[in-house]
């Protein structure tokens, strides 16, 4: 998902009676289903995780800007040049939410920024592959826009509060992106057969990294469990990609495409789609900074924030000069 | 001689349609997010400006072409913008001095065709004007900020107008296609908005600590179409391909 491998402290998950008084009441808090707000008391390792995921999540954000920035120059009309350009937007703001709810937890944009940068924080490993034609544009939106939705809507229960706000927000907005993705896809896949075979093409390349956006399994990993006690993950990863699979693949015969997975059957007795898992060596080599575009869009990050340094630096100082002058006034 | 009202239309599409072009190129590496979000919103406004000028370019020249097929099927010679507007982003300090410059023109501009005698173009200007209100102050901030900064900002934004101010004065070159038009009130004759221009980019400068270049030597040929700069082929490269390699395609 946005927010991948996140790692949570812990142990396993302590009961209630192995508690201090402190966390005891943190989790009875959690358990019946109330908020965690900034200036209320948490473990450690809850603030910590959290920090992570959100910070992984804010810059996904961010980063995930540059794919489709990629082809906004590059669009085949006005009107759709304006909504790829107002999706990116969005993707702005989504990151701006998420980096103000991780400031609640005590960390600065500034830091998290230098720790994305630095490469010591990561980002969604879609983000590491390339959009090689406009038809990206429909299948970014349609599938990847599609994942993000199925694990953050969920998210939108998370407990701790500042989270879950932003996710309202944001959930409304991806909905959109989905559909605008779904319907470029369609425009695509009724044209002409250039444009089917672009279609096609873009669900190829695009079908595993999507599922990959969900990780690996979890169902058995302890740092799963005490996020989910935390409430900071509500589903296992499997029950997501699942619910993605069962939703993206009627879509798919709609459109007319193929979804590229010779295994890929319905299944009557459990009424799911069963299909066959990403390529998961793939996914630890994006992690590891391998994926086709990783060194890029760091590259690419990097650049902006040093070549823009002199402008934050220009607008703090005058800024400076401003509230020197009005305090001497007074 | 190509019907004025054309001409016209397509010189304040076209702009807006390049200049918006340029600023979306900023899109995912400004130099904060908020500048990204910013930079975003400006040139949608001017991509929906575009949609208008251009939209009801093609409907007065009754040929069947709509605004899409304005934008992406013209060459070269055919664009009638401004060379302002096809400059190259340069640093961030060149693209907010190369906004503000046109967009305090392009304020005083559609603030006289509120008032035109062609209602389809008062109805335009008078969305486009509740825009750009917002887009020249901004730019105009931005421009006061870096040019009272820090010492390098104040160099590179001095450098910025040094460099743009040469394809400021095309902006208030009349020609027959102006004349046509302020004869009916449709437009206003470009000559007039420059005092006010003046004052007012006066005062922007003067609050940024910059010295405007004492030459009005004025590059001109993109209003007019006869003299594009190399930049403008470049960018139609990038934003026309698409249309051009499919042309049998809808989107
Ligand atoms: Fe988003
Ligand atoms: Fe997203
Ligand atoms: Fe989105």
């Amino acid at each position: 998902m946005y927010a991948q491998m996140i790692k949570s402290t812990g142990e396993g998950v302590k009961s209630l009676e192995d508690m201090d008084p402190d966390e005891r009441a943190f989790q009875e808090r959690i358990n019946a289903g109330g908020k965690i707000e900034p200036k209320d008391w948490m473990p450690d390792g809850y603030r910590k995780t959290l920090i992570r995921q959100i910070g992984q999540h804010a810059h996904s954000e961010i980063v995930g800007q540059l794919p489709e920035g990629n082809w906004i120059t590059r669009a085949p009309t006005l009107e759709r040049k304006a909504i790829l350009l107002a999706k990116v937007q969005d993707e702005a703001g989504h990151g701006l939410y998420l980096y103000c709810a991780a400031e609640t937890l005590g960390v600065s944009r500034d830091q998290l920024t230098r720790d994305l940068l630095s490469g010591k924080m990561k980002y969604s490993s879609i983000f590491n592959y390339p959009t090689l034609t406009w038809a990206d544009m429909g299948a970014v939106g349609w599938l990847v826009d599609g994942a993000a939705i199925m694990n953050q809507v969920p998210l939108q229960r998370t407990s701790y509060g500042p989270y879950a706000r932003a996710m309202v927000r944001i959930c409304k907005e991806e909905s959109f992106h989905q559909r605008q993705g779904y319907d470029i896809m369609m425009k695509m896949a009724q044209g002409t057969e250039a444009q089917r075979k672009m279609a096609q093409d873009a669900l190829n390349r695009f079908w595993y990294p999507s599922l990959m956006m969900f990780g690996p399994s979890d169902a058995e990993s302890v740092h799963s469990a005490q996020s989910m006690a935390w409430k900071i993950k509500v589903n296992t990863n499997d029950e997501l990609r699942q619910k993605f699979v069962d939703q993206t693949v009627p879509q798919a015969h709609y459109l007319g495409l193929t979804v590229p997975d010779d295994d890929l059957k319905f299944n009557e007795e459990t009424g799911h789609w069963d299909f066959s898992q990403p390529d998961w060596n793939e996914f630890f080599d994006v992690l590891k900074g391998n994926g086709p575009c990783n060194v890029e869009r760091l590259e690419a990050r990097n650049k902006a924030w040093d070549d823009g340094r002199w402008v934050r630096e220009g607008l703090l100082a005058h800024a400076a000069k401003k509230k020197a002058t009005h305090l001497a006034a007074e | 001689m190509t019907d004025p009202l054309f001409e016209y239309l397509c010189r304040m599409g076209d702009n807006t349609l390049v200049l918006s072009h340029r600023v979306s190129e900023w899109c995912g590496v400004a130099p904060v997010l908020e500048e990204d979000i910013a930079l975003a919103n400006t040139a949608l406004d001017l991509i929906g400006q575009t949609q208008l000028w251009l939209g009801l370019a093609g409907e007065i020249e009754g040929k069947g072409r709509d605004a899409d097929t304005l934008a992406f099927r013209r060459d070269v010679w055919d664009f009638r913008n401004v060379l302002l507007a096809e400059q190259p982003n340069g640093d961030f300090g060149q693209t907010m001095m190369r906004q503000y410059l046109f967009d305090a023109w392009h304020l005083l501009q559609l603030k006289a065709l509120k008032g035109s005698s062609n209602a389809q173009i008062s109805a335009i200007a008078e969305k486009a004007v509740k825009e750009v209100t917002y887009h020249v102050e901004r730019s105009g901030d931005t421009v006061i900020g870096l040019g009272d900064g820090t010492e390098e900002s104040h160099q590179r934004m001095q450098k910025a107008l040094d460099r743009l101010w040469p394809y400021v004065g095309e902006l208030f070159v009349s020609d027959a296609v102006d004349q046509a038009l302020s004869a009916k009130g449709i437009a206003p004759e470009p000559t007039s908005l420059r005092e006010e221009y003046d004052t007012a980019v006066n005062a922007v400068l003067a609050e940024a600590t910059l010295t405007r270049p004492d030459s009005d030597f004025a590059h001109q040929g993109g209003k007019t179409g006869v003299r594009h700069t190399e930049h403008l082929g470049h960018m139609l490269t990038e934003m026309q391909w698409l249309q051009r390699a499919y042309p049998d395609a809808t989107w």
